[in-house]
């Protein structure tokens, strides 16, 4: 850990351009460290804020949890399970295109955004088709939701408006991560992106994985409560 | 193993990269077929249990958690410390509602004074 933290007077310097080194920090580690800590503060307040909604999964489901068990048939699992793992899959190439940018790999660097991007838009498209899915079984919460088994009707579209608010904010997390992941892709292509300077591959690599982890947890809570009931 | 110049940040093996992305596809057909077990009130038990194993490896390998400095380190656990603030104190103030006498509010039909009155 102690050697995380460089001294400044041991350090050889690469040209100043290629370091983007602010002026307020003393070293290029300095700077790693603070956007590090900087990201991680914010990821924290997005935990806290997915937070929201598992709390509120946890309450509802300990009232009602046979009506929620008996949502699981109408969940897609081996669509959910995909998903799960195309979003494993686009995880493992940011952490290959992190690394290609951390060894100066432009081609590499490039290569793996793209290729996260495709997986992230085979999960949307994923998501889109489950979605429509729900809305052809009128299991969309409002005036024209419909549930075969009459006595959960109400308890169970409190599970289905969770599924929609949860998944919705995670796929709008996705699309932002879109985004981000063109912004680098652009950056990438004009040469930006060296061993002395990856912060931002780094930064939005953290953010894919943090919305990666919510769906770790979003993909058992919705779609595996009730296996075999 | 290798570091990125300017930073001295480890630069991580494709294998150690590779081995997580398998143990968390591994872990991901696990938590399916098991929820297909009835296994009673510890189906939710094992499937978080998984949940939060991968959640480990994506944070601990995948988002270099284990390269930061103790600081970050120190945030990162400080975070999951609220959520689990957050998760309990609603939690157990759900459970814990009915478990203390609240009288009714007031109405006609459970006010004795109006009854007797009505007579």
């Amino acid at each position: 850990m102690a050697d995380t933290i460089v001294n400044a007077t041991e350090d050889v310097y690469p040209p100043a351009e290629e370091v983007h080194l602010k002026h307020h920090f003393a070293t290029p580690a300095q700077q790693m460290d603070a956007d590090t800590l900087g990201m991680w503060t914010f990821l924290i307040t997005e935990v806290l804020f997915f937070g929201g909604m598992f709390a509120s999964y946890a309450v509802y489901r300990n009232l009602y949890f046979p009506a929620f068990a008996s949502t699981s048939k109408f969940m897609n699992v081996p669509l959910g399970a995909t998903n799960t793992a195309v979003l494993i899959c686009s995880s493992l190439t940011m952490a290959m295109a992190v690394r290609s940018a951390q060894l100066s790999q432009r081609k590499a660097l490039i290569r793996f955004l793209l290729l996260t991007m495709f997986f992230g838009a085979i999960f949307l498209g994923i998501k889109g088709y489950e979605y429509h899915e729900k809305w052809v079984e009128h299991l969309v919460p409002g005036f024209g939701f419909h549930y075969e088994e009459v006595q959960f009707e109400r308890n169970a579209q409190i599970l289905f408006f969770l599924y929609f608010a949860m998944t919705g904010m995670h796929a709008i997390h996705m699309i932002v991560g879109f985004g981000l992941l063109t912004y680098l892709v652009v950056k990438a292509r004009k040469n930006t992106f060296t061993e002395h300077y990856f912060a931002p591959v780094e930064m939005i690599g953290l953010y894919w994985h943090f919305v990666d982890i919510v769906w770790i947890f979003l993909f058992p809570m919705l779609y595996l409560i009730g296996g075999t009931r | 193993m290798t570091t990125a110049a300017a930073h001295h940040t480890p630069v991580p093996k494709v294998s150690t990269l590779v081995a997580v992305f398998l143990t968390l596809i591994v872990f991901t057909v696990i938590t399916t077929l098991i929820s297909y077990i009835d296994l009673g009130e510890w189906n939710i038990v094992v499937a978080l249990l998984i949940a939060v194993t991968k959640a480990c490896f994506v944070a601990w390998i995948f988002m270099g958690v284990r390269y930061t400095t103790s600081l970050t380190k120190l945030f990162v656990v400080a975070g999951l410390v609220w959520l689990s603030i957050l998760i309990t104190l609603t939690y157990s103030d759900y459970t814990s509602r009915n478990w203390i006498y609240q009288p009714k509010p007031w109405s006609h039909t459970n006010a004795p004074y109006f009854d007797n009155k009505a007579k």
